[in-house]
């Protein structure tokens, strides 16, 4: 089986950000409880939505008797930077059949992306022909980890104690993931943009600070590139 | 009923903006600059979600002592630039943060 391989090297290489996720699913299933949200339909958003940040705004604005329209657009704009790792993968997506997109789409979070992407943009432009197990693997792994803390958390979230600081874990593995591809002047002053316009816009509503960081980061990266040439 | 609805639209859009670039992929023609900006989207996008969790501490910037997560999260940088090790950036991160809240 060749696909064994980069399945599991996706779902190996989202085990660490598990570790902070679970935590999250946790609280995220109490928070739903605490809105007034039935612990079946708080289950059902963890499969039907399954966005973490996205669901924890969608039951507080739930519980806060929020019109849809609001809630509905508050959602897309937390989701907004999604796109930009649909533009990311997309290339490496383009030869396959329709099911194997609308499955990657679906699965494609912060954590899932992060966890491929070192193995998907290798150091020869050579595009990995196993670029969607790999993805599989760790969008998969992501997607039954949330599953089962949102579980534990709709189910014995109050007697948890999800206090342990180990969501943490979600900065550290980006660091890990982010630091090791700095490998140029302009993918530093892209993170240094990136990272400075999301402390300074940390403030605005619904992580609209976030998307235009991301914004940020990838002008000034580009910028600099097109000048070096 | 009405939270339902609510959830299957949300759940929609959370999915069209996932699916938005994979779906056109191959039906459009991107300008170059527009695949300039891509290689960068890994580097921008996560330290866009880092940086607040290291230098905001209840969304006040904090670059004290008391800031452990600062601290920790520097520990890991380094780490991860001599070593890029995942495991190992973790390991120490968590550690430098255990060490930094007990002293």
């Amino acid at each position: 089986m060749t696909r064994a391989r980069p399945f599991l090297l996706g779902l190996r290489s989202v085990m660490p950000l598990l570790v902070g996720v679970g935590p999250f699913g946790v609280i995220y299933g109490v928070v739903a409880l605490q809105s007034g949200i039935p612990p079946l339909a708080a289950m059902a958003m963890s499969s039907i939505v399954f966005a973490g940040s996205a669901q924890f705004l969608l039951a507080q604005l739930v519980g806060a008797g929020a019109p849809l329209l609001l809630t509905a657009g508050a959602v897309g704009l937390v989701n907004l930077r999604h796109a930009l790792y649909s533009a990311s993968v997309a290339p490496l997506l383009a030869h396959l059949p329709r099911r194997w997109k609308l499955l990657l789409a679906y699965l494609l979070t912060d954590e899932a992306y992060a966890a491929a992407i070192p193995h998907l943009l290798g150091r020869s432009d050579a595009r990995p022909p196993d670029a969607h197990w790999i993805l599989f693997g760790s969008g998969f792994g992501l997607w039954a980890g949330w599953q089962v803390s949102t579980l534990a958390g709709v189910l014995i979230g109050t007697q948890l104690s999800p206090n342990l600081g180990l969501e943490f874990a979600l900065p550290l593995t980006f660091i890990a993931i982010v630091v090791p591809m700095i490998d140029s002047r302009a993918f530093l002053a892209a993170a240094v943009a990136a990272g400075g316009v999301a402390v300074a816009l940390a403030a605005l509503p619904y992580k609209g600070g976030l998307f235009l960081a991301a914004l940020a980061g990838l002008a000034v990266g580009a910028a600099l590139t097109g000048r070096a040439k | 009923m009405n939270l339902w609805w609510l959830m299957v639209v949300c759940g929609a859009i959370t999915f069209g903006i996932r699916y938005s670039f994979i779906a056109a992929e191959g039906h459009y023609q991107p300008p170059t600059w527009f695949r300039r900006l891509l290689p960068f989207v890994p580097i921008a996008a996560l330290t866009a979600l880092v940086a607040p969790e290291l230098l905001l501490v209840q969304g006040e910037i904090m670059l004290g002592g008391d800031n452990q997560r600062l601290w920790a999260g520097l520990v890991a940088i380094v780490v991860a630039a001599l070593w890029r090790n995942t495991l190992l950036t973790i390991g120490c991160g968590f550690l430098a943060l255990f060490v930094l809240q007990r002293i």
